[in-house]
C-alpha cells in the first residue's frame, strides 16, 4: 500500500516498492520508526531502525491485562482478557515522553489486525502473534487460558507483535494499525469497511496453484522448504523442551521430601541433628527453586515459538507468490489460444479444436462477415490481454521485488533474535548453577561439620 | 534375610507404592510374617517396580508430601510416653567393656589397624540339572596368626552367606548382625539374574563381609573364618553340622533383648533405644523410597536430556548463520548429560546401597515383642548389647552423614562442570561476535 490508508475505491494493487536505504520522503504517518517499549524480554529492536528521519518517537506497551464479561456476537455471555495498549510520543529532543492514546484491546482485534495486514501486504513476512491456545505445555496447570501466568506471557508476547509491526519500515506506516493504537471506538467497523476480507485470496484457491504452478521461481522454492524445516525443528526442540522441564520439576520436588524427613529424624539425633535440620532445610529450598528456574524458560520458549509462527508467515508469502505465478501464467496461456485462434480464422486453417469450428462444420460454414467480426473481437481481447499481461508481470515483478527485500530483513532479524535467545539460554543455565550449586555447598557444609566424631 | 517364621526376623516390606511413603511404615508395624517381598525399593534402583500411572504431574508428588503428614500418627505413639520426651537427655552409654572400646576405636577409626581384608566380586553362573546359580569369587588378605595363610581365594553363593548369617545370629544373640540384601527378587524385574541385580547383591554381599570384619567380637567367629577360607568340600561338610543347641533358646533372648515392650520392667534405656528404632525405621524407610525415587526421574530426566542436544544439530543443518551457535549448544547440552550420569552413578554407588543396608538393618532391629519368658536373661544380655548399641549407632551416623556428604559433593561437581561448559560457550559466543563486529568494520 502507499502510504496513505488503503483507498476502498481504488483497485487493489500491490505496495509499492521501497528500497529500505531510501526512507520515502511524503511521510504521512503519525507513527515513527523507532519505537522502545516497556519490554520484559528483548526480542531484538527491528533492525531497521537507523532510519530517524521521522519526526517523532513513539513508544508502545500492552501495560496491563483485565478480565471482563461481556455479551458476543450471539447474546451469550463470555469472559475475556482485554488488554490496555498505551501510546506515549517521545520528543526527539530531551527524551521525554507523554502519554498521547491508551485504549484496551482484546486478542480477537489483534487477529483482526493482522488478517488485515496479511491481506494487504502479502509481501511481507508479518510477525506473528502470540499462541491462541498454550501448546508444548510442560505441565498441567499452564494449559489454561485464564491462567495468570498465561496471560502475562500473552500480554508480552503482545506487546513484542506491536512493537515488530511498528519497527517495521513499511507496515509502521498503515493507517489502520495507527488507528488501532488510537481509535478505541469503530475501529472494527473501519477496518471492515476497507473489504479486505473480500480481498483476501482463498485457501483453496491457494492449494490449486501450489501444484499446478509451472515455472515457480526457485528462490520461493528453497525459502517454503526452509519454512517447513524450521517450523518442524522448532516445534520438536519446544515439545522435547517441555519434557525435559517436566523431568527436572519431578526431580527437584522428589527432593523436597527429604526435608521433611530429616526434620523429623533430627528430633532423636543429638549429635547429628542440627546437621540433619540444616540439610532437610536445604533440601526445600532447592525443592522451590525449579519453579523460578522453569519460569524462565518459558520465556526462553516463547521467543522460539515467535519464530515457529514466523515460519507461518514466510510461507504465506511464498503461497502469494506462487498463486501470482499461477495467475500469470494461466493468463499467458490463455491469450496464447485466444492468438492461435485469431490466426486460424484469419488464415482458414483449423488445427485447435474450438466450439465454433464444430459448429461451424455441422451447421455449415459461417458468413465471411460473421467471421470478420468474430476475427474482430478476438484482436480486441487479445490486445486486452496483452495488457493484463503486461501488468500481471510487472506486478509479478514487483512483488518478487519487494518481497526478497523483506525476506532480507527478516533473516537478519532472525538470526540475530535467535542468536540472543540462544545465549539467553546458556546465561540462565549459568545462572541456575551458581544459585543450585551454592545451595549445596551451604547445606552440606553445616551437615559435615555436625556431630564429628570424638 | 532368614529362614521363614524366624523369631527375629520379620521383614514387612509392603508393596512398593507411588504415594503415601507412610504406607511402608504402617506396614511395617503390622509384622508380617512372609516372604520378604523385595524390600522398600528392590535391590537394583534401575529394577524400581514401576509405579503404577504417571508421576509427572506435581499434583502427585505434593500428595507424596502431604501423605507424610500422617507420619504423624505413627510419632503419636511415643509421645505419649512421658519418659521418651526428652530426648536430649539421652545420654551415650558408654561401653563396659574396655577391650570393646579398643576394638571399636581399632577398627573403625583407624584403617591402618585393620589386619582383614576382603574382598567380594566375580560373579560367576553355574548350571546344573536342577539348578543355576550364581557365585562369587571371596579374596582375603589377612596378617592374622590364627590363619593358616595370608591370603585365600574361595567361591561362595548367596546360601552360604545365608548359612554364615545364620551363625553368627546363634552364636552372638545379642549383638547387631549385619543385613543380607535380600533373598528374592523384586516384582518388576524380567530375568531372575540381570545384570543390575547381580551388581547390586555383589556390592551388599562384600559389605556384610566387611561389617562383620570391622565387627569387634563378629570378627573372631570360627564361623566366619572358615566362611573366607574352607574350599569347597571342607566347607560343605562343615555346613552340614546342626544348628547349636543354643540357637533356640539365642533367639528368644535376642528377642527379649532388642525389644522390651509390653514387659514389666522396663529399663528406660531400652525404651529409649526402642523408640529411636521404631522413628529410625520409618525414617530410614522413607529415605530409602525417596532415593529410589530421585534415581528413577533423573534416569528419565537424561533420556529427554539426550534427545534435546541433536535437535539443535538438527537444526544447524538448514540454519547458515546460525550453524555454529547452535552446535556449540548442542555440545553443551552433550556435556551436561555426561556430567549428569557421572553424579547419577555417584548417587548409586554411594548413597543407595548406603541407605538401603540400613533399611535392612531396621527391619532387623525392628522386633516383635516375645514377651517376658526369659527375663532373667535379660541383664546379662543388657551390657553386651548396650555396647554393640552404641557402636551401630555411631557407624550409623557416620555412614549416612557420608553418604548425603557425597551426594551434596556430586552435585557441587555437576553444577560446576555444567557452569563451566555454559561459561566457555558464552565466551565463546562474545569472542565471535566481537571478531564479526570488527570484520563489518572493514
Amino acid at each position: 500500500m502507499e502510504q496513505a490508508a488503503p483507498d476502498p475505491e481504488r483497485l487493489w494493487q500491490p505496495a509499492p516498492l521501497e528500497p529500505l536505504s531510501h526512507p520515502d520522503a511524503g511521510l504521512e504517518s503519525m507513527v515513527g520508526e523507532e519505537t522502545k517499549g516497556a519490554r520484559d524480554e528483548g526480542p531484538g529492536d527491528g533492525t531497521m531502525t537507523e532510519n530517524n528521519f521521522s519526526l517523532k518517537k513513539i513508544e508502545i506497551s500492552v501495560s496491563e491485562a483485565e478480565k471482563r464479561t461481556g455479551r458476543n456476537a450471539m447474546n451469550m455471555q463470555e469472559t475475556y482478557t482485554a488488554y490496555l495498549i498505551e501510546t506515549r510520543s517521545v520528543e526527539h529532543n530531551d527524551g521525554q515522553s507523554v502519554l498521547t492514546d491508551s485504549l484496551w484491546r482484546r486478542y480477537s482485534e489483534f487477529e483482526l489486525l493482522r488478517n488485515y495486514l496479511l491481506v494487504y501486504y502479502p509481501h511481507i513476512v508479518v510477525p506473528p502473534l502470540p499462541e491462541k491456545r498454550a501448546e508444548f505445555v510442560w505441565h498441567k496447570l499452564s494449559a489454561d487460558n485464564m491462567d495468570p501466568d498465561f496471560v502475562e506471557r500473552r500480554r508480552i508476547g503482545l506487546e513484542n507483535f506491536l512493537l515488530r509491526v511498528a519497527s517495521h519500515p513499511i507496515l509502521c506506516r498503515d493507517k489502520i494499525f495507527y488507528l488501532f493504537l488510537t481509535q478505541e471506538g469503530n475501529w472494527k467497523e473501519t477496518v471492515n469497511e476497507t473489504g479486505f476480507q473480500l480481498k483476501a485470496d482463498s485457501r483453496l484457491k491457494a492449494l490449486n496453484a501450489t501444484f499446478r504452478v509451472k515455472n515457480p521461481d526457485k528462490r520461493f522454492i528453497e525459502l517454503k522448504h526452509y519454512s517447513d524445516e524450521l517450523q518442524s525443528v522448532i516445534s520438536h526442540l519446544l515439545r522435547v523442551r517441555a519434557r525435559v522441564a517436566d523431568r527436572l520439576y519431578g526431580v527437584y520436588k522428589v527432593h523436597g521430601n527429604y526435608g521433611r524427613v530429616f526434620s523429623e529424624w533430627s528430633a532423636i539425633e543429638k549429635e547429628m541433628g542440627d546437621g540433619l535440620q540444616s540439610a532437610g532445610h536445604h533440601m526445600d529450598v532447592y525443592a522451590s527453586s525449579i519453579d523460578d528456574i522453569l519460569e524462565d524458560e518459558e520465556h526462553y520458549a516463547d521467543q522460539l515459538k515467535e519464530y515457529l509462527f514466523y515460519a507461518e508467515a514466510l510461507r504465506a508469502v511464498c503461497r502469494k507468490h506462487e498463486l501470482m505465478q499461477y495467475d500469470l501464467e494461466m493468463a499467458a496461456q490463455d491469450l496464447a489460444s485466444k492468438k492461435q485462434q485469431c490466426e486460424e480464422l484469419a488464415t482458414g486453417t483449423v488445427r485447435t479444436f474450438s466450439l465454433k469450428g464444430m459448429t461451424t462444420k455441422l451447421f455449415g460454414q459461417e458468413t465471411p462477415e460473421q467471421r470478420e467480426a468474430r476475427i474482430k473481437m478476438l484482436e480486441e481481447q487479445i490486445k486486452e490481454g496483452e495488457q493484463q499481461l503486461k501488468s500481471k508481470n510487472l506486478e509479478g515483478r514487483e512483488f518478487v521485488r519487494n518481497a526478497w527485500a523483506d525476506i532480507e530483513r527478516f533473516k537478519e532479524q532472525k538470526n540475530h533474535d535467535l542468536k540472543e535467545a540462544l545465549i539467553s539460554y546458556a546465561v540462565m543455565q549459568i545462572s541456575m548453577c551458581k544459585k543450585v550449586g551454592f545451595g549445596f555447598s551451604e547445606g552440606t557444609s553445616i551437615f559435615r561439620s555436625a556431630g564429628k566424631f570424638l | 534375610m532368614g529362614k521363614l517364621g524366624e523369631a527375629g526376623l520379620a521383614a514387612t516390606a509392603g508393596p512398593a507404592r507411588t504415594l503415601g511413603m507412610e504406607g511402608e511404615c504402617r506396614a511395617s508395624q503390622a509384622r508380617s510374617w512372609g516372604l520378604p517381598a523385595g524390600g522398600a525399593g528392590g535391590d537394583s534402583p534401575g529394577g524400581d517396580a514401576p509405579l503404577p500411572g504417571s508421576i509427572s504431574s506435581s499434583s502427585l508428588l505434593q500428595a507424596e508430601v502431604l501423605d507424610l503428614d500422617e507420619d504423624e500418627d505413627d510419632l503419636e505413639v511415643f509421645s505419649k510416653d512421658a519418659s521418651l520426651m526428652d530426648m536430649n537427655s539421652f545420654s551415650p552409654l558408654m561401653p563396659t567393656s574396655p577391650l570393646s572400646m579398643i576394638n571399636q576405636v581399632k577398627f573403625e577409626d583407624e584403617p591402618d589397624l585393620k589386619d582383614l581384608f576382603i574382598t567380594v566380586d566375580e560373579p560367576e553362573s553355574h548350571v546344573t540339572t536342577i539348578e543355576t546359580f550364581i557365585t562369587y569369587r571371596i579374596i582375603t588378605k589377612t596378617s592374622r596368626g590364627e590363619f593358616d595363610s595370608s591370603e585365600f581365594e574361595v567361591r561362595r553363593r548367596y546360601q552360604d552367606f545365608l548359612w554364615l548369617k545364620e551363625k553368627l545370629e546363634e552364636a552372638h544373640p545379642t549383638l547387631i548382625i549385619p543385613p543380607l540384601p535380600e533373598k528374592f527378587i523384586v516384582k518388576g524385574m524380567v530375568e531372575r539374574f540381570n545384570d543390575d541385580f547381580i551388581e547390586t547383591r555383589r556390592k551388599a554381599l562384600h559389605k556384610f563381609l566387611n561389617r562383620i570384619a570391622d565387627h569387634p567380637t563378629l570378627t573372631f567367629n570360627e564361623d566366619f573364618k572358615i566362611f573366607l577360607t574352607a574350599q569347597a568340600s571342607e566347607f560343605s561338610s562343615h555346613k552340614k553340622q546342626g544348628p547349636g543347641l543354643l540357637s533356640r533358646m539365642g533367639q528368644s533372648v535376642r528377642a527379649v533383648a532388642l525389644s522390651m515392650r509390653g514387659v514389666k520392667s522396663r529399663p528406660e534405656e531400652f525404651m529409649e533405644m526402642n523408640n529411636f528404632i521404631e522413628i529410625f525405621s520409618q525414617k530410614i524407610n522413607l529415605i530409602d523410597k525417596i532415593s529410589q525415587r530421585i534415581y528413577k526421574e533423573e534416569r528419565e530426566y537424561l533420556d529427554e536430556m539426550k534427545e534435546y542436544g541433536p535437535i539443535h544439530i538438527l537444526w544447524s543443518a538448514s540454519e547458515e548463520d546460525l550453524a555454529d551457535t547452535l552446535k556449540s549448544v548442542a555440545s553443551c547440552i552433550d556435556k551436561c548429560c555426561k556430567a549428569t550420569e557421572k553424579r547419577m552413578s555417584g548417587f548409586s554407588e554411594a548413597l543407595l546401597p548406603v541407605v538401603h543396608e540400613y533399611v535392612l538393618y531396621s527391619e532387623m532391629l525392628m522386633l516383635t515383642e516375645e514377651i517376658g519368658k526369659l527375663e532373667d536373661k535379660v541383664e546379662c544380655a543388657n551390657n553386651a548389647l548396650k555396647a554393640d548399641w552404641e557402636r551401630w549407632k555411631q557407624n550409623m551416623q557416620n555412614d549416612i552423614k557420608s553418604a548425603f556428604t557425597n551426594m551434596a559433593e556430586e552435585n557441587i561437581l555437576y553444577y560446576e562442570q555444567c557452569l563451566a561448559t555454559w561459561e566457555s560457550f558464552l565466551t565463546s559466543q562474545t569472542d565471535l561476535h566481537l571478531e564479526e563486529a570488527s570484520e563489518d568494520k572493514l
